[in-house]
């Protein structure tokens, strides 16, 4: 692993900081787009399992930078790309933390999240299109997104872990018993 | 922001760095609120609520954002450097430990397949957050083209987000003034 590799990382992740509106959802289809395609430091398996990885563990979603910067380059990707997701959108947060609070309730704030709300679920949406063109090789994988959609909509309370085992758990009794 | 006492440094790490420990699956927002408001009375309601909407309309994930603004609230950058380290270090080393069993794993037959069910799982709870999302905006016909829109330029046609989101932002942000309130206004 070398400096050039570690640059680049934050090249591709601190732009993608400032831009994440909405969460992590909103990197996944550019970071592919970046590490997948062009630079194919991981395979698109590999992206799917690094995302998988991030949403079983606790922590917020865009750890899965950090996955992908450990894949990549070790613990030193690991911390650069954590430092290049976090510190840019960070700063920009603490910066406007001043000014907000003491402009609390003007009519600003209100468009902003009238305005900003509408892109971030778009873009929630393109990173689930993303992952799931990586995750749908048969029509296993596709019936457990709209299942777990569905029931995640229907009944809020169930801990997210039971759907991860439970998905995990149908993948590989079909594998096992197939 | 006047301040009734110093909250310590320490204090400020220990209690983000539980709710970064036990975070699955996201409505850590209201667990930052449980503690901050109601168990340790470092503010009150009133100071915090403005923070989760900062939290939300800024880049970045919501719950670190609002980790952010606490901390700040409290002591400054080093409060909010504090509130942000603290909430990732468990996860960060949990994570990395869960990343490099991975690789040890990889070779089991019947790993990977069973990892694109976990996957598509977290997709599905995913898109039900997608969803969440999208129905406040179907009220709105610009919110609406705003998040089609969007949606089309990066996950169909695979625009770089960055340009995307300084063309959409500043237009989305123009097609909302006009309904726009000040808090208080009907």
């Amino acid at each position: 692993m070398n400096a050039d590799t570690l640059i680049r990382i934050f090249t591709i992740i601190a732009p993608l900081s400032l831009a994440s509106f909405g969460g992590a959802s909103s990197i996944y289809a550019p970071m592919q787009h970046e590490v997948v395609d062009i630079e194919k430091w991981i395979t698109a398996r590999e992206f799917l399992d690094l995302f998988a990885i991030s949403r079983a563990m606790p922590g917020p979603g865009s750890l899965f930078c950090t996955l992908v910067g450990w894949q990549v380059a070790g613990l030193a990707g690991a911390i650069v790309a954590s430092i290049a997701i976090y510190l840019p959108s960070s700063i920009v947060v603490y910066g406007v933390g001043h000014v907000w609070s003491r402009h609390r309730g003007k009519r600003w704030h209100n468009a902003l999240e009238k305005g900003l709300n509408p892109l971030g679920a778009g873009l929630l949406f393109a990173g689930v299109v993303t992952l799931a063109k990586l995750a749908s090789d048969g029509f296993l994988p596709i019936a457990i997104i709209g299942v777990v959609c569905a029931l995640n909509v229907w009944k809020p309370k169930i801990h997210p872990v039971v759907f991860l085992i439970g998905g995990g758990a149908l993948c590989y009794g079909t594998y096992a018993f197939a | 922001m006047d301040q009734t006492r110093r909250v310590p440094l320490s204090e400020i790490y220990r209690t983000f760095f539980v709710i970064g420990l036990f975070s699955f699956g996201g409505g850590l927002v209201s667990w930052i609120y449980r503690d901050a408001v109601d168990v340790r009375k470092w503010m009150s309601r009133e100071d915090f609520l403005p923070g989760v909407a900062l939290a939300q309309v800024m880049p970045g994930v919501s719950s670190t954002n609002c980790a952010i603004y606490v901390g700040q609230i409290l002591r400054g950058w080093m409060g909010a450097l504090t509130a942000i380290t603290a909430m990732l270090s468990a996860p960060f080393v949990i994570s990395l430990g869960a990343a490099w069993a991975y690789k040890s794993l990889l070779h089991i037959p019947g790993f990977q397949e069973t990892m694109v069910g976990v996957a598509a799982a977290a997709i599905g709870m995913l898109m039900r957050t997608g969803v969440e999302a999208a129905r406040p905006q179907l009220r709105d016909i610009s919110a609406m083209a705003v998040m089609i829109a969007s949606f089309l330029a990066v996950g169909v046609f695979r625009f770089p987000l960055v340009p995307v989101i300084c063309v959409m932002g500043p237009i989305s942000i123009a097609l909302a003034w006009p309904n726009a309130k000040a808090e208080g206004e009907q």
